[in-house]
C-alpha cells in the first residue's frame, strides 16, 4: 500500500496532490493521509484520483499547519499503517513534512522524485537542471514527488473514511502557524499569462519602467533576474529562477538576461520565450523561441508603441 | 545572540551543466564556487542579528578543505568564527551529512556554550534534499521550521514569517531554534575590502566528522531533457516591434 500525504490549507487540497494520488495509484494500492479536522470534507475529492481508504486524524495541534506536529503524524501513521512507500508533495510544505518525518524515524528521505523504476529512482537535482538516479534503502519508502512531473489522472474510487489515533506531545505546537496575512487577490509573477523580465542589461531600477509599460500593455507582470536583484533594483518576489519563482506564462519576455541555467529553470516551464539581447550568441537567444537583436531600451518601448497603436485601431 | 550558520560549497554553473564523464558529478574544470544563494542570506542575516542584538556568529560547512573559500567568504561579511568538517570524496549524503553537523554542534556547544540559532538554507543549490537542517534540528531537540523569509526577535522567540500562496504565514518559534531561511529575507552585502583581509586571518577550526552512510545513495547523475527549439529572430532592434506584434497576435496574447 502507499501512502499520500494530502497537502491542504485549512480543508483546500493543493493541486499538488493531485499528481502526488494520481502517481501513488498508478503503483499500486493507494490510501490518503488527512492531518486535522479541516480536511475531512476531502474524502470525495481524493476518491477521484483513485484512493481507497482516507485515513483521518484530529488533534488541537493540527487545527492549523505546523510542521513538526505533522512530521510527527506522518511518522506516526507510517509506523501504524506500514505501507511501502509514503509520498508527499515536492512543495515548501510536503518536502518539509516529510523531512521532519524522515528524521524521527531515522530513515532516508528522497526528495522530489520525477521517475520510478523497478530498482531505483529519478530525482531533481539544481532546481530541475539536472537529474539524479538514486537508490532508497528503506523498509518504508520516503519521498516527494516534484511538482509538474506526474499527470494528474483521475481514476473515481468510492473512499471510504476511517479515523486514526495519534498521540502528540503538546509542545508540538510551539511551530504551528500564529498568524496569517492574507494576499490580496490579483495576478502574481507565478500565474501570470504575460511576463516582462528584465536582467542586468537593464542597467538600473529606473530602467524598469519601460519594461512595466509594456506588461501593463500586455495585462502581465514584471520580472527579474538575480542580478538584478542582488543591485538592489528590484524586489526579490519579482525574482524568476532557481531560488526565484517558478513560472508558467503564455509568453515570457526576457529584456537583457544572458539566461544562466538557474535563471532558465525558472522560465523554461513558460509556452512561448522571446529575447531580446545585444549578443545574439546569449545563452537566452539560442534557447527562445523568438528573439529580437538590440538594445532593449530601444526595442521595449518600440514594442508597447506598436501594442498601443494597433489598439487604437492602426494594422 | 549566538548564532551558526550552515553553509555549502558547491560548484557555480553558467550557462549548462555538464557532467563528469564517470556521472558521479559535475564536471568543475572549468567552474568557480560558491554557495546557495538562501545560504548566503542566511549568513547576511547571522550577520544583521548579531549587529542588531549582539552576540557572535559562527559558520560550518561539510565539504573538501577547499571549502575554506566559503568560509572565508561568510568571514568577509562579517562572521567571526569557522569551522570546517573535512571529508574527501563524493558528498555525503543527507542523513548522514546531518549527523556529522549535529555532532559537530553537540561538541562546539559543550566548550563554547548554546547557539540560540541556527540557520540553514532552505535547500542546498546542487543536491536540494531540504533536509539537513530539518534532521540536525530533529538530533538536537530544537523547534525548526523551513522556507523562512523574515525574522524578528522578541524576547526568547522569533517571530519567523514564510510566503505561501494564500499570503504571509508567522511562525513564533523558542529560543534555541533552527531555521531554514530563503533569498529575499534580506539583501546580502558585498564583501568589502577590509572584510576580505580580515577573514584571512579568521583561525578556521577542523572537527573530525562522523557518521555512518544513510539510505539514499547516488547512482549517477543524469542530463535534463533539453529543449531545442530553433530561435526564430524576429529582427534587430527597434524594427522588429512590428513582427514582435505580429507574433502576439498570432501566439493569443495581444487580443
Ligand atoms: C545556486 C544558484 C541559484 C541561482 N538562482 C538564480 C535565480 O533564481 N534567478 C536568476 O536569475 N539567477 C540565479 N542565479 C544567478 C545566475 O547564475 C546568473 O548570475 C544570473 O541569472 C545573471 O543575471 P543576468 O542574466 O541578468 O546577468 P548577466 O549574466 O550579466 O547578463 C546580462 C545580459 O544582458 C545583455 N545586455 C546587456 N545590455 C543590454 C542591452 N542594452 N540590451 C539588451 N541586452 C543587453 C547581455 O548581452 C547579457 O546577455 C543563481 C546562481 C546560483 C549559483
Ligand atoms: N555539506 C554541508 N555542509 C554544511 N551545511 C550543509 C551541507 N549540506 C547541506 N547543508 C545545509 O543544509 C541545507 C539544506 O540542504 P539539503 O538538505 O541538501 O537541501 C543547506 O542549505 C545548507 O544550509
Amino acid at each position: 500500500m502507499i501512502l499520500v500525504v494530502v497537502e491542504h490549507d485549512r480543508g483546500t487540497m493543493s493541486p499538488a496532490t493531485w499528481e502526488a494520488l494520481a502517481a501513488a495509484n498508478k503503483l499500486g494500492e493507494t490510501h490518503a493521509l488527512t492531518i486535522g479536522k479541516a480536511a475531512d470534507g476531502l474524502v470525495e475529492q481524493i476518491g477521484v484520483f483513485g484512493a481507497t481508504t482516507v485515513h483521518q486524524v484530529h488533534d488541537d495541534l493540527l487545527i492549523d499547519y505546523g510542521p513538526e506536529a505533522w512530521g510527527a503524524v506522518v511518522a506516526q501513521a507510517a509506523t501504524l499503517l506500514s505501507p511501502s512507500i509514503v509520498m508527499a508533495t515536492g512543495t515548501d510544505r510536503g518536502n518539509e513534512v516529510m523531512a521532519h518525518a524522515a528524521a524521527i524515524l531515522d530513515a532516508p528521505m528522497v526528495a522530489n522524485v520525477v521517475e520510478f523504476a523497478d530498482d531505483s529512482l529519478v530525482r531533481v537535482r539544481w532546481g530541475g537542471s539536472l537529474l539524479e538516479r538514486c537508490t532508497l534503502d528503506a523498509r518504508i519508502r520516503l519521498l516527494t514527488i516534484a511538482h509538474h512531473a506526474f499527470p494528474a489522472v483521475e481514476s473515481p474510487a468510492t473512499a471510504a473514511a476511517s479515523p486514526m489515533g495519534v498521540e502528540l506531545e503538546p509542545n508540538l505546537g510551539r511551530t504551528m502557524i500564529r498568524e496569517r496575512v492574507e494576499r490580496a487577490a490579483g495576478v502574481t509573477l507565478a500565474t501570470a499569462p504575460v511576463v516582462v523580465s528584465g536582467g542586468r542589461g537593464v542597467g538600473s531600477a529606473d530602467g524598469f519602467a519601460p519594461l512595466q509599460e509594456l506588461a501593463t500593455a500586455l495585462g502581465g507582470v514584471v520580472g527579474c533576474s538575480r542580478a538584478v536583484t542582488n543591485n538592489g533594483w528590484r524586489n526579490h518576489t519579482d525574482q524568476v529562477g532557481q531560488t526565484g519563482t517558478r513560472i508558467a506564462p503564455d509568453i515570457y519576455i526576457a529584456c537583457g538576461i544572458s539566461g544562466a541555467i538557474q535563471h532558465w529553470v525558472g522560465a523554461m516551464a513558460s509556452k512561448k520565450i522571446l529575447a531580446i539581447n545585444i549578443d545574439p550568441e546569449a545563452n537566452m537567444v539560442t534557447k527562445a523561441d523568438y528573439a529580437v537583436i538590440g538594445d532593449l531600451h530601444q526595442v521595449v518601448p518600440a514594442i508597447t508603441a506598436e501594442v498601443q497603436r494597433r489598439r487604437r485601431g492602426g494594422s | 545572540m549566538k548564532i551558526l550558520v550552515c553553509v555549502k560549497r558547491v560548484p557555480a554553473p553558467g550557462a549548462r551543466i555538464s557532467i563528469a564523464t564517470d556521472g558521479q558529478a559535475v564536471d568543475t574544470a572549468f567552474l568557480g564556487f560558491t554557495m546557495s544563494p538562501h545560504e548566503e542570506c542566511a549568513v547576511e542575516e547571522a550577520v544583521q542579528l548579531v549587529e542588531q542584538h549582539g552576540g557572535e556568529s559562527t559558520v560550518l560547512t561539510l565539504g573538501p578543505s577547499e571549502a575554506d573559500e566559503q568560509l572565508r567568504y561568510a568571514a568577509s561579511l562579517g562572521v567571526a568564527n569557522a569551522v570546517l568538517l573535512p571529508i574527501s570524496g563524493p558528498d555525503w549524503d543527507p542523513q548522514r551529512t546531518a549527523t556529522a553537523i549535529a555532532a559537530a554542534v553537540i561538541d562546539i556547544e559543550a566548550v563554547d556554550g548554546p547557539f540560540d540559532l541556527i540557520l540553514f538554507g532552505n535547500e542546498s543549490a546542487d543536491s536540494g534534499g531540504f533536509q539537513v537542517g530539518i534532521r540536525v534540528a530533529h538530533a538536537l531537540g530544537r523547534p525548526v521550521v523551513n522556507g523562512i523569509k523574515g525574522i524578528d526577535v522578541q524576547g526568547d522567540t522569533l517571530r519567523a514569517r514564510r510566503e505561501a500562496d494564500v499570503g504571509v504565514e508567522v511562525y513564533e518559534v523558542p529560543m534555541p531554534a533552527v531555521l531554514g531561511v530563503k533569498e529575499g529575507i534580506n539583501l546580502p552585502r558585498y564583501p568589502t575590502l577590509k572584510g576580505r583581509l580580515a577573514s584571512k586571518k579568521v583561525a578556521v577550526a577542523q572537527v573530525s566528522p562522523s557518521g555512518d552512510p544513510g539510505g539514499q545513495q547516488m547512482v549517477t547523475l543524469l542530463a535534463a531533457a533539453e529543449q531545442v527549439s530553433a530561435t526564430v529572430i524576429l529582427g534587430n532592434g527597434p524594427d522588429a516591434a512590428g513582427a514582435v506584434v505580429d507574433m502576439l497576435e498570432e501566439i493569443g496574447v495581444l487580443k
